[in-house]
């Protein structure tokens, strides 16, 4: 690197021209070649189908026949199909239901957890447990735990208590809750870990100068922990919306979107618009369903950031 | 600031992926001309292969969507017979079986991507659906070569031809809709399993019983993947009302709000809600619901007169307990509702697997039912493996050519076939009638949440779920 300051801009413009030649060859190339399977990874599997995505919704094509370009009528045929806005409100209704009940679940573990001197491995390894089972395993085992007769596995134990049977996925209402607590029992342990983590870095003197202040042990969940893992506390309820928008394998598998829809959410529609006609299905309307659900949680990203910006911050 | 140099590797890397994509995804949308364009082509140099000595024969393997998964060792034993009595007359076709099961979901998956065996089934409802996409071969030439073709009964037939009648798929079975019914649990709970239900009335009545008496379910109904739809339709014709009308223009007309249709939905409500005889659960499929029955959970369904094998080969059920009869019928017009299945080649073929393709499917699906010899081969294979033999069918031909494979067969008839006879000796008087013709998995699909909702909310209205459904089916027929 020169280091002479007022050299003549001729020069240091031949100096630089020869170091891009130099560069390329040494530093560019080597960063090229580790770049490339990765795009071409990325390209793949990633960026041709959103490419491929935005090119079907304005196609009319089943992937069997040859496909015709239609414009905006596959948007327009969304719109006004009666199952979309039913799609919608379950979505909102499994959102907002996994917001109230899932969401303060992993907190309040966590919060216990941090509490435990000893053993909290083991705690861990417990509440990570049902992460780790396949979803559709964990899917059917609880399907059949919710068994609605009155010998199923979960009006049996309620039985003991004098409480049930209850119809769980038999039925319109009780159906998305059942789904709900399904996927937070999944769900809640990677949480929790995370949860668990920024809570072991919130610094000790804090808590004892709320002790000095006689605080008691709510005020100091509520006036120094929870603002200390504020930041963790607002991405993970961005992704759990996000997460919660596109809910898919549960209502499929559960009770394919019934009973009488539902538990049809977005996603279901987005199947059964591709795939549930047997003789090839509407993946132009799926592909527009998809990228209107993309640009939608899009948007609500960034004014989610845009209005918790300063809440983040540290003041 | 950042140097010019350090970034220029990224932007050419970058604009070369981002180029490539673009190139492929506008590119992408052409390889499904390529199979369509092959399809056209099948009828000439057929005849020539046919008649040609074994011994010009190339070498050729394809793959038969024969094994359903989940079967039992013994079952899939018994396939694997039969290729090889297969191998053996025809030395140059090796077969390869694939695991396959037609449904709705994972069958259209598989044709959009090419994926589906080289031979493979599809109900009659999907034969004019997939010819007119050009997505099965025409093997008209190849079919009338073997001699039997005019010897389809002709609605069956129809199935699988074109506007022209050029054959392009093979019905390979029947079935009629059934009354099935557990004898065990008829017995338990004080009714005679030999005098099943002739009304829907005793229908009621006898659910009732069942519930009262033994705990389970006294009568179900299938409700999801389209399963639903179907057997509303099948209850629906059993008192005479029709989901499609055809005007004398060709003109279809969505007619899912029908009185009979109405009068079904009354019915299972009150068996439902007020009679409390239809038990807890309410969201079969095809497959749950036959385990549901070889369990013991269920007294009566509405469903196909084949499902014999299929409870034995995967829901292990107790032959003691298997009954059947006629569905009731009341009023004019009422009629079964009969359905089927074809077989098609896959027009992801070449000419010589074509050839092959036929030959598997006169070998396998044909032959016990128009030759002696092919049916005892049938038979002693089947028993061989404990499959079972003799469970009952429609005619694919006339009844005449099915009474003779019958007697060809009596010696390795294994099914219980006393069980069966209220329903064998009266399937033949009730009038067979088509599954709608426009639309079928559609318009079933768009009944399934009305059943649901019958079933699951006792307030709901019937009438404006029909209409809705029915605003919706006629949307789909008008679709240009």
């Amino acid at each position: 690197m020169s280091t002479i300051t007022g050299a003549a801009p001729a020069a240091e413009t031949a100096v630089r021209r020869r170091g891009i030649r130099v560069r390329i060859s040494r530093d560019g190339l080597a960063t090229l070649l580790f770049l490339v399977p990765l795009l071409v990874v990325f390209g793949l599997f990633a960026w041709f189908p959103i490419l491929r995505a935005f090119v079907m919704s304005v196609q009319e094509t089943n992937l069997v026949s040859e496909p015709t370009f239609v414009g905006l009528d596959n948007f327009a045929r969304v719109l006004a199909d009666p199952q979309f806005g039913i799609a919608v409100r379950n979505t909102a209704w499994f959102a907002f239901l996994a917001l109230v009940f899932g969401y303060p679940i992993p907190i309040i573990l966590a919060v216990l957890m941090s509490e435990v001197r000893r053993g909290r491995g083991v705690f861990s390894a417990l509440a990570y447990l049902p992460v780790v089972i396949p979803p559709v395993v964990a899917v059917l085992l609880w399907r059949f735990f919710y068994q609605a007769s009155p010998t199923g596995v979960f009006n049996t134990i309620l039985g003991w208590f004098g409480l049930g049977p209850f119809p769980w996925l038999q039925d319109s209402t009780f159906a998305m809750p059942a789904i709900v607590l399904e996927a937070t029992w999944a769900a809640a342990g990677g949480t929790v870990i995370i949860y668990l983590a920024a809570l072991l870095g919130v610094r000790p003197d804090l808590y004892d100068a709320a002790e000095v202040d006689g605080a008691s042990i709510w005020q100091k969940i509520r006036y120094v922990t929870l603002p200390q893992i504020r930041t963790v506390l607002f991405v993970t309820l961005i992704l759990q919306l996000i997460a919660t928008a596109q809910v898919f394998t549960e209502p499929l598998l559960f009770t394919a979107g019934g009973p009488a829809n539902s538990t049809l959410t977005v996603l279901l529609l987005i199947y059964r618009y591709a795939f549930q006609n047997s003789l090839g299905g509407d993946y132009g309307s799926a592909a527009a369903l998809s990228l209107m659900l993309a640009a939608f949680l899009s948007i609500f990203t960034v004014a989610y950031f845009w209005l918790t910006r300063r809440w983040g911050s540290d003041s | 600031m950042r140097s010019r140099t350090r970034r220029l590797p990224w932007v050419v890397a970058a604009l070369a992926v981002i180029t490539a994509t673009i190139v492929a995804a506008c590119g992408g949308t052409t390889t499904s001309n390529a199979p369509s364009a092959a399809a056209p082509s099948a009828a000439a140099p057929s005849a020539a292969a046919a008649s040609a000595p074994a011994a010009q024969h190339e070498p050729v393997t394809i793959s038969v969507g024969a094994l359903r998964p989940g079967v039992t060792q013994d079952a899939a034993d018994a396939l694997f017979q039969q290729i090889e009595e297969f191998e053996a007359k025809y030395p140059w076709i090796k077969v390869e079986p694939e695991e396959y099961n037609w449904t709705a979901p994972t069958f259209t998956a598989a044709l959009a991507a090419g994926t589906l065996p080289d031979v493979f089934t599809i109900p009659f409802t999907d034969g004019k659906g997939l010819i007119a996409q050009h997505q099965i071969v025409n093997i008209d030439a190849r079919v009338r070569a073997l001699g039997y073709a005019d010897k389809f009964n002709a609605t069956v037939l129809a199935n699988g031809q074109d506007q022209g009648g050029a054959i392009y798929a093979v019905p390979t079975a029947a079935y009629g809709m059934s009354l099935t019914y557990n004898r065990s649990l008829f017995t338990q709970a004080g009714l005679d399993p030999n005098s099943p239900p002739t009304t829907w009335d005793q229908v009621r009545t006898a659910a009732k019983t069942i519930a009262q008496k033994t705990g389970v379910a006294g009568f179900s109904t299938m409700a999801t993947e389209n399963t639903g739809g179907w057997q509303l339709t099948t209850q629906t014709y059993a008192l005479g009302g029709r989901m499609e009308q055809v005007g004398a223009d060709g003109k279809i007309t969505a007619t899912l709000d029908n009185p009979a249709t109405k009068s079904v939905l009354q019915r299972l409500k009150a068996m439902r809600w007020d009679d409390k005889s239809m038990g807890s659960t309410f969201d079969y499929a095809w497959g749950t619901m036959n385990q549901a029955f070889a369990a013991g959970q269920v007294g009566m369904f509405t469903g196909g007169s084949d499902l014999y094998t299929w409870m034995i080969q995967n829901a292990a059920l107790k032959p003691d307990d298997y009954g059947i009869t006629v569905i009731p019928l009341d009023g004019s017009d009422s009629g079964v509702l009969g359905g089927g299945t074809l077989a098609a080649v896959n027009v992801v073929t070449t000419e010589a697997e074509r050839d092959a393709a036929v030959d598997w499917i006169d070998f396998y699906y044909i032959q016990k039912l128009i030759s002696q010899d092919g049916a005892v081969a049938d038979a002693k294979a089947l028993t061989a493996n404990k499959q079972p033999v003799g469970v009952p069918a429609l005619p694919i031909f006339d009844k005449a050519t099915y009474d003779e494979s019958q007697t060809w067969i009596k010696d390795y008839i294994n099914v219980p076939t006393a069980q069966m006879t209220p329903f064998t000796s009266k399937i033949f008087d009730q009038p067979l009638v088509n599954e709608p013709a426009a639309h079928t998995q559609e318009l079933y699909a768009a009944l399934d949440p009305v059943v649901q909702a019958v079933l699951t909310d006792q307030k709901a209205d019937i009438d404006a779920l029909l209409t809705a459904a029915n605003k919706q089916v006629q949307a789909l027929i008008d679709k240009p």
